[in-house]
């Protein structure tokens, strides 16, 4: 494992070749990803769209270390994700890895400030949790239960939670998708943010396609496969976004 | 046309199969129970009840020192009897070649013709003695079983002090011995008791007892009163040495299997609950959970139009499959259970037929509690489902409140890891279900140290009464009482090291409207072979005035220290004794009424007289010592201490006392059962948590604390808390066990709650094992995808 790309650059954040992911057999075959080459720069926000079923999620899986290819390969910088075994993937989420779900996935048990803690506990380079919330805008609500919280500011906690130990990049699956227009554009504002403060790579999965408008590249996915990547020229910020 | 609902009812039910199979079993073993033991109450009762009416068992024994024939006539004419029956009874020892203590035996008189009016036998084998032929004997069947002996073969017995060889021309059973000791034993040994029947003529003349008979048998007219007719009896036959007559309630034989019956209805009565309680428990969590996980399909089906009604309907089918099908399992289990248990008790009370029959009301009995008790447990979950709006039930849930929960102390609060919070503030916040979970942890401990308790009852009732209590190699009882110059003669037998005399003397106690018939036990001054010593082993002090009674008998006399009570002496001159009483004592074994023997003779004013005595043997002159009591005339039977207490042991193995080795297995069970479901339900509502702890990078270990954390937390409150209930749990264990031969005192010792605690945390541990395999397991991605 943690073999060089054999025309080793450094500059990417993530590579794959030829990746696949198939799941079932027989005639409940589906192929979920049909050898996907792509190269993600660092520090840069990507936006996945495309329609349900054409592959931007487990793509986002196997980069974020939650499922294993079929077949191919995936490298984060010069390491193979693809080679990695489950306890080895699981350091890999540790060390280098946020994940902001639609769900916001909180520990319902535990106030926003110590969700925002359970990350530092295992990180390597944390930062202090009231910082984390201050940057996404909830330096005032640091005790309160996510029941006692908005769908919005649960998602701002998660975010603050995966930003917290200073991630390499930071997965987003249709953070915005439960939330109304008003409270996704503040939500986008923070990745925005992280991203020019942190540099962290953001890659995000959405239907929404007006969240191209605020990347930096835009990868359309169909039926498995690559149909188009543009590079974003004139981003817009997230208050600019019409809906 | 099978509808949609129906069809998803079909799938729910095959994806929880495991659970669902698991639940129904438990129902199954509640009803197998039910149907099992009423079935075999009521197999007993009505086998009992046709025995004893097809071979004419007597409803009063009369015992006599020696009655005229002509008396049974005045017995016949006492309002209320039915028929009379007088016989001559005697103890008669046996003589094995290949076996060096004399045996003990009882002869019983047949009439020399036809078959008697009451008490009759079955004849199992071989044929009834012939008039005339004096030396015809039939022999009881578990005797000849035990020692091989068949019609044909002859047999050496002692009778009143002389040595007569009989032939065996036949083998019976008799409803009068289900349960055959000698007398002054406790346990019964079908190697070592018998029973032989013998022509009335030839019977008589052994005995001194021609135109006279030892025990008149008298059967009551529908409606007669027992006490009356007793009553009457002794008053006839008093000045003939009336040694008190009594119903068949007290005869030892009947005594035996109706406490084993009363013992199986307790049973019947106590256990079905148990298992019933912890499947309404196990369904209560397994259907709320489902409810839980199923909220969008419940909307969904009430947008669609099914109403709140239909689609409650169609979970509570689901719960009544279960329970009907673990119902009608358990039927099913209960009568082959109870057919193959019927069959042991056969040959344990040596029935000559049996029957098994339920009564087709146990099997809607246990229907329709297992219906109940499941739609009770279902109630609750199926109110939340009608509570549902489907507008509500297609938003993902709100995530739990943890607002008013557990309140750390801020300090406390800086020392905790966020794991342990998550733990922490989880047990604490339902505080109802932590309590179930923690009662249903504490149930099983409270089982598993309870039945150890008191399995280490048992054994150390054994212990005791064979090691500490009698310390004795032997015991001798004399054929009437002797002068203390026997004892002497037992004494200079080579290899008797010492010789310990006692007297015991039949009695009946009365204390106002009380009475007991029994017996008083004289022990010597300082006793060393048999000491009287209560359950914490401190000797019971003999007092040279008074007696000392065991509990069970003071309670039946409703007598204190210090009350006077009378005691009505039924052997030699039979004088009427005044009494007080020293002392209640706690006894282990038997229910034994003691006395000083110089106070007892005193009383009796039959100065250094004796019954029997304890012995200490020499071990290498073991079988001299055997073969010269074997030739002592005075000699009524030995018994030695090791073959007692091998048919003790035997005793508390078989029936009721077997129950507890199905208790302890039952423990063990529910215990597994309740700490598994708690943590498998524990991870069904947390799998989401779990999962996105693993995908932030949480390693599977730390992960698993969290859930097994809370599993271990309350394990740990749970544990002594079920010791505690073990405690009381084992008092009314061992009160259902303890009889009137023997009581059982549960042993609290660290070893055996250790043992108990340890069980629990061996089932919290494999638990904790097969859960952590899930975690270990989660599909990160679908867990993170679903809204709940």
């Amino acid at each position: 494992m943690n073999g060089k790309l054999p025309n080793g650059d450094d500059i990417a954040a993530f590579r794959t070749r030829n990746l696949s992911k198939v799941y079932g057999e027989g005639a409940a075959t589906v192929h979920a990803l049909r050898g996907v080459s792509l190269e993600i720069p660092k520090g840069e926000i990507v936006v996945l769209l495309g329609p349900s079923g054409s592959g931007k999620s487990t793509l986002l899986n196997i980069l974020g270390g939650l499922d294993h290819a079929s077949s191919g390969e995936a490298y984060f910088q010069h390491q193979s994700l693809t080679e990695m075994t489950n306890a080895e993937l699981t350091q890999y989420r540790r060390a280098h890895v946020g994940f902001v779900f639609q769900f916001y996935n909180l520990m319902p048990s535990l106030t926003a400030v110590e969700n925002v803690e359970l990350v530092r506990e295992i990180a390597d380079q944390p930062m202090r949790p009231e910082e984390a919330l201050a940057l996404v805008g909830l330096d005032k609500r640091l005790h309160h239960f996510p029941s006692q919280m908005s769908g919005g500011e649960q998602q701002r906690v998660a975010i603050a939670r995966a930003i917290a130990k200073q991630p390499t990049v930071l997965f987003c699956d249709e953070p915005t998708g439960a939330l109304d227009s008003t409270t996704g554009r503040a939500v986008l504002k923070v990745l925005q943010n992280v991203n020019e403060t942190l540099g962290a790579t953001i890659l995000i999965v959405t239907h929404a396609a007006a969240t191209a408008k605020m990347a930096d590249r835009v990868i359309h996915f169909a039926d498995g496969d690559i149909r188009e990547v543009i590079v974003n020229t004139a981003k817009l910020s997230p208050e600019e976004i019409e809906w | 046309m099978v509808t949609p609902l129906n069809q998803k009812l079909v799938r729910d039910l095959w994806r929880i199969k495991s659970q669902a199979i698991a639940i129904g079993l438990v129902i199954a073993l509640g009803v197998l129970m039910l149907v099992m033991m009423h079935g075999l109450v009521n197999t007993l009762e009505e086998t009992r009840l046709a025995y004893y009416d097809r071979y004419r068992l007597a409803d009063v024994f009369a015992p006599v020192n020696r009655a005229p024939t002509h008396t049974l006539k005045e017995l016949a004419a006492i309002p209320g009897v039915a028929a009379v029956q007088g016989r001559v009874m005697g103890e008669a020892l046996i003589d094995l070649p290949e076996v060096n203590v004399p045996l003990r035996a009882r002869a019983i008189s047949l009439p020399d013709t036809g078959s008697p009016t009451l008490n009759d036998i079955f004849l199992t084998d071989g044929r009834m003695m012939l008039a005339g032929h004096v030396d015809e004997i039939i022999l009881l069947k578990g005797f000849a079983e035990a020692r091989q002996l068949t019609p044909g073969d002859s047999l050496t017995v002692t009778m009143n002090g002389a040595r007569r060889t009989f032939s065996i021309v036949g083998l019976a059973q008799s409803p009068e011995f289900f349960y055959s000791t000698a007398p002054g034993e406790l346990a019964a040994d079908d190697s070592r008791f018998a029973v032989i029947w013998v022509g009335e003529s030839a019977l008589a003349a052994a005995y001194d007892m021609e135109g006279a008979f030892n025990e008149a048998l008298l059967s009551l007219e529908p409606g007669a009163g027992l006490a009356a007719v007793t009553n009457a009896a002794d008053k006839i036959l008093y000045k003939f040495g009336s040694l008190g007559a009594y119903g068949l309630e007290n005869q030892l034989s009947n005594r035996f299997i109706s406490e084993e019956i009363d013992g199986l209805k307790a049973s019947a009565v106590g256990v079905p609950p148990l298992f019933l309680a912890v499947a309404a428990f196990l369904l209560y969590i397994v259907i709320s959970r489902m409810v839980q996980s199923e909220r969008e399909q419940i909307g969904l089906l009430k947008a669609f139009g099914y109403s709140s009604a239909e689609v409650s309907t169609h979970y509570l089918k689901l719960v009544l499959v279960i329970a009907i099908g673990g119902a009608l399992a358990g039927i099913a289990m209960g009568i082959a259970a109870g057919r193959g248990m019927a069959e042991l008790y056969q040959s344990y009370f040596k029935f000559p037929f049996i029957v098994f029959e339920v009564d087709p009301v146990t099997f809607y009995v246990g229907l329709l509690i297992s219906i109940g008790t499941a739609t009770a447990a279902s109630l609750l979950v199926l109110r939340s489902i009608f509570l549902l709006t489907p507008a509500v039930a297609m938003r993902p849930p709100l995530p739990p409140d943890y607002r008013n929960a557990l309140k750390l102390p801020e300090r406390f609060q800086r020392i905790l890891d966020q794991p342990s919070k998550m733990v922490l503030r989880r047990v604490f916040r339902q505080p109802g279900r932590m309590f179930a979970a923690v009662t249903g942890i504490a149930c099983g401990m409270a089982l598993s140290a309870g039945m150890i308790s008191v399995m280490s009852g048992f054994d150390r009732a054994l212990d005791v009464s064979f090691s500490v209590l009698d310390r004795s190699d032997a015991n001798v009882v004399f054929t009437h009482s002797l002068t203390q110059k026997s004892i002497i003669e037992l004494a200079q037998v080579p290899g008797v090291i010492a010789v310990e005399p006692y007297r015991s003397v039949p009695v009946i106690f009365r204390h106002g409207r009380h009475h007991y018939q029994g017996g008083i036990e004289g022990l010597v001054d300082n006793p060393r072979l048999y000491r009287a010593l209560d359950t914490s082993l401190q000797p019971i002090p003999l007092m040279p005035n008074g007696i000392v009674l065991s509990k069970p008998i003071a309670d039946i006399l409703q007598a204190a220290p210090g009350d006077w009570i009378t005691i009505d002496v039924r052997e030699g001159r039979r004088p009427l004794l005044q009494v007080p009483v020293a002392a209640v004592a706690n006894t282990l074994l038997g229910s034994p009424v003691y006395m000083q023997l110089s106070a007892l003779n005193h009383y009796l004013k039959e100065p250094e007289q004796v019954s029997g005595a304890f012995l200490r043997l020499d071990t290498a002159q073991r079988d001299q010592v055997y073969r010269a009591i074997k030739n002592m005339p005075a000699v009524a039977g030995i018994s030695l201490k090791l073959d007692s207490r091998i048919s003790f042991e035997k005793m508390m193995d078989q029936g009721a006392g077997a129950m507890r080795y199905i208790m302890a297995l039952i423990a063990g069970v529910i215990t597994f059962g309740i700490v598994f479901n708690s943590a498998r339900i524990a991870y069904a509502e947390r799998e989401r948590d779990l999962a996105s702890l693993r995908v932030i990078g949480f390693t599977k270990g730390e992960t698993a604390f969290v859930l097994l954390g809370e599993l271990t937390l309350v394990t740990l409150i749970a544990l002594p808390i079920g010791a505690a209930l073990g405690y009381y749990l084992s008092l009314a264990i061992s009160e259902g066990f303890s009889t009137d031969i023997y009581q059982i005192q549960p042993v609290y010792t660290s070893e055996n709650y250790g043992i108990a605690g340890l069980a629990v945390i061996f089932a919290s541990l494999v638990s904790g094992w097969l859960v952590k395999r899930d975690i270990d397991r989660i599909d990160l991605v679908s867990a993170l995808k679903s809204k709940e």
